[in-house]
């Protein structure tokens, strides 16, 4: 029971907002101590999982080319895009690069997108233009549009890849019930993914298409 | 062979260029905080490997004590809105080859490299291929970029380190947090939590057996912060010996639907760091719970909806 001492830590930890990184390490130290390990020890366990997991640091490769488009102007020309198209609109573009981001995730391209590489200089910059076509927004609505981006970017990657059977988590499920003795083919279990994949779609674009509307209604109540 | 060592030098040398960034910026009063908390993880990166794991340890409670006593941003040295509006109408749509070539380098790449073989070795370790192609794509995007803009490469830096400014010690939360789940493991948890759930909710009624665990995976999801540690623990724990062992469940569709039920809590949790809040510090979010905030609705629908799934086919009839 002792060991659970690290997850109230967590609880409390972001409950309270203190720094996560300090949140984390505590935890982990707390956990560690409550398992019996020695301190140094602890610290050990830390310094080894850390190194052994740098592989995601891989990840931020991209900051330079992508902080070098900025100061080009990759912005501004995503938004003078999206401004000729008259019709769009924050909801819209989102929906568009929702369907874009899950049909590419099916398929396994799971790298066709992300938080740095494009809903930073790309997908936000047009749905903020979008949205403050005929008006500008306050901070708050750019907020909300912004989150909205990075949510879309992470539903239609999570409920998109597991339909495609080269995923990690379908050969998670594949090792780990094998183990048990019960052999299963991928595309079985890739078939049970699509039904959630369809509801995520439909659910998600719906709510995508209220934002619209309340970002509407925020522009009648401005004016 | 190209292998992940090597990778990860390169984005040592990185966060170095980085940090010594940070170190030549007089104006700003913290830079030597901002300068060793990028330069200890650049030494994380680059000598990882050869470090012991003390000395590794260190390092990390150094960067932790300086991320809590506060990194300042640097000095803004990119270009103001007049001079980028101007080079976005001189460049147009060129400016998206670099940042399209990531993607379309790494996918290419994913598919190429493992054919690819320089005498009997292949070029690049073949379970890495991924990572390595990513990598490959980072750097053909920079040499398009700089071309592009006909930049210096210390211009690139400088872009970088404002990125990574904006975004701080959140960039380094995701590891921070795989390595949690690894104490998480030694610990053993994982067990406790399972030993936890079984033993005070009575498992009589499938329906209840398939909410159990549902929920289960989605809840301790949102405390480990990762759809792939919660599956193992709640599956062996409930999933087979209640709905496959007692009920007869299909284990197929169990853990298909399980997994996407933890995917559920994956959006609800500030435990996932790289989906919520980094996301969060690289839109310059004020709420660094806003991510989260915009997801939940979806989250709780969809977990609602696979739970229903899961009962209504889950049994055999």
């Amino acid at each position: 029971m002792l060991v659970l001492s690290g997850i109230a830590v967590v609880i409390l930890g972001f409950a309270l907002r203190y720094n996560p990184l300090l949140v984390v390490t505590l935890a982990g130290i707390v956990t560690g101590l409550a398992a019996g390990f020695d301190p140094l020890a602890v610290v050990a366990m830390l310094g080894k999982a850390f190194v052994a997991n740098r592989f995601i640091a891989i990840a931020w490769l991209v900051l330079p080319v992508i902080g070098l488009l900025e100061r080009g102007g990759i912005r501004e020309r995503a938004r003078a895009l999206i401004l000729r198209l008259r019709g769009a609109t924050a909801g819209r573009v989102l929906i568009g690069y929702f369907l874009a981001r899950q049909i590419t995730s099916t398929l396994g391209l799971t790298s066709l997108g992300g938080h740095v590489q494009m809903v930073r200089p790309l997908i936000a910059p047009m749905a903020e233009a979008a949205a403050e076509r005929d008006a500008p927004i306050d901070t708050e609505t750019r907020d909300l549009v912004r989150a909205n981006a990075a949510a879309v970017d992470n539903i239609a990657l999570f409920f998109g890849e597991d339909v495609f059977i080269a995923i990690g988590s379908i050969l998670l499920i594949r090792g780990f019930l094998d183990q048990y003795g019960i052999s299963v083919t991928p595309t079985h279990i890739a078939m049970w993914a699509i039904p959630t994949a369809i509801l995520a779609l439909v659910i998600h674009t719906a709510r995508l298409w209220l934002l619209d509307r309340r970002l509407a209604r925020r522009k009648t109540v401005g004016e | 062979m190209i292998g992940l060592e090597a990778i990860y030098i390169l984005a040592g040398f990185m966060f170095g260029a980085f940090a010594a960034s940070h170190a030549l910026d007089r104006s700003n009063p913290a830079r030597w905080r901002s300068a060793a908390f990028w330069g200890c993880f650049a030494l994380i990166l680059v000598a990882g490997t050869w470090l012991s794991d003390i000395a590794s340890g260190m390092l990390v409670l150094v960067m932790v004590v300086l991320a809590t006593l506060g990194l300042k941003p640097g000095r803004d040295v990119t270009t103001d809105a007049v001079r980028r509006q101007a080079s976005a109408d001189r460049l147009r749509n060129r400016l998206f080859l670099p940042a399209l070539a990531i993607p379309a380098v790494t996918l290419a790449g994913t598919l190429l490299l493992p054919h690819v073989r320089v005498g009997a070795m292949p070029l690049v370790d073949p379970k890495q291929v991924t990572l390595i192609s990513l990598a490959a794509g980072a750097l053909i995007g920079l040499t398009l970029a700089l071309r592009l803009l006909r930049s210096h490469i210390a211009t690139a830096a400088v872009e970088g380190r404002r990125l990574v400014d904006a975004i701080g010690w959140a960039a380094v939360l995701p590891q921070m947090l795989a390595a949690l789940g690894g104490i998480f493991a030694a610990a053993g948890v994982g067990k406790v939590v399972a030993g936890l759930v079984t033993g005070y909710i009575p498992m009589t009624l499938p329906l209840v057996v398939v909410i159990v665990y549902t929920t289960g995976m989605a809840l301790f999801t949102v405390i480990m912060g990762n759809a792939f540690a919660a599956f193992p623990v709640m599956t062996a724990g409930i999933g087979l010996p209640l709905i496959v062992g007692k009920f007869g469940g299909d284990p197929v569709i169990m853990s298909a639907l399980g997994m996407l039920s933890g995917f559920c809590g994956t959006l609800l949790t500030p435990m996932a760091a790289n989906f919520n809040i980094v996301p969060a510090a690289v839109l310059e979010l004020r709420d660094r719970n806003a991510v989260i905030k915009v997801q939940a609705p979806t989250a709780f629908l969809l977990l609602f909806a696979n739970t229903v799934i899961m009962a209504l086919f889950v049994f055999p009839r």
